[in-house]
């Protein structure tokens, strides 16, 4: 059989701002694939018992892995507002231009403000620094 | 007018040679998830994190268990039909990519295996 044309066609698109939002949902959902690998050592450290939640703990609070912390939190609030604007889609909502570019804005500030807000809680109120 | 035939529509598939299965599994977990995670979200930031016997009793505590196995299965689903696609988008050798999806279902599946059997040894740990 010859080869079938396979989807995606970036190339062919001129660049379009909302594109950037498309790319950065799957970067972002990727990128919390991993995170989800973090949860799960943790959960497992955690059944160990006391001593490996120590040690598990004591590498997650280390700079890099706050900065990691901190990164798949953002992750998570842009994928959560912009996974509900591709269930708004699915619904055949939205779907115009000017609506896909607002709600492309919405998106933006609903996950810094939501990113805001639980960084604050996580950060400085005490949650993940021991 | 649609150019397929009859018995093609019926079966649902598409280039992919697969139907709207994971196409309908990807948003049923999407919303389940919505849910999920913004409970699981705003329980971990307020919890004291070093502290490993307030942690294990919040996921003993409740219907928290089962929250916590259908976050963890639910995200671990999501995450596979996910990856999936982006495997299928951007790798194009025919062996790379049936390799790939095969490592990214193994590690999904042990991901979930993991998660349900520390949640539950913690719950059944306070039970006990």
């Amino acid at each position: 059989m010859r080869p079938r044309p396979m989807s995606p066609h970036a190339s062919v698109y001129r660049f379009q701002y909302t594109m950037i939002g498309s790319l950065t949902h799957r970067m972002t959902g990727v990128g919390m694939s991993v995170g989800l690998l973090v949860l799960v050592a943790w959960l497992a450290a955690a059944a160990g018992g006391a001593d490996a939640y120590a040690g598990t703990t004591a590498v997650l609070s280390s700079l890099v892995f706050k900065v990691l912390l901190a990164l798949w939190l953002l992750a998570f609030c842009y994928h959560l507002f912009n996974g509900i604007r591709h269930l708004a889609w699915d619904l055949i909502y939205g779907f115009e231009r000017r609506e896909a570019r607002r709600s492309f804005r919405m998106v933006v500030a609903a996950a810094l403000i939501l990113f805001a807000a639980l960084a604050w809680l996580l950060f400085c109120r005490g949650g993940a620094a021991p | 007018m649609s150019l397929r035939t009859p018995l093609g529509r019926q079966l649902g598939l598409g280039s992919a040679h697969e139907g709207v299965h994971h196409w309908i599994l990807q948003r049923a977990t999407a919303v389940a998830l919505v849910l999920l995670t913004i409970w699981f979200v705003l329980s971990i930031v307020r919890l004291p994190l070093a502290d490993h016997a307030a942690i294990t009793a919040w996921i003993a505590h409740g219907v928290n268990p089962v929250l916590l196995i259908l976050l963890l299965v639910a995200a671990a689903w999501h995450s596979k039909l996910g990856v999936q696609v982006v495997i299928e988008d951007y790798v194009h050798g025919k062996h790379a990519k049936i390799a790939l999806l095969l490592v990214s279902s193994f590690i999904h599946v042990l991901i979930a295996a993991t998660a349900v059997l520390a949640v539950l040894r913690i719950a059944m740990r306070s039970v006990g």
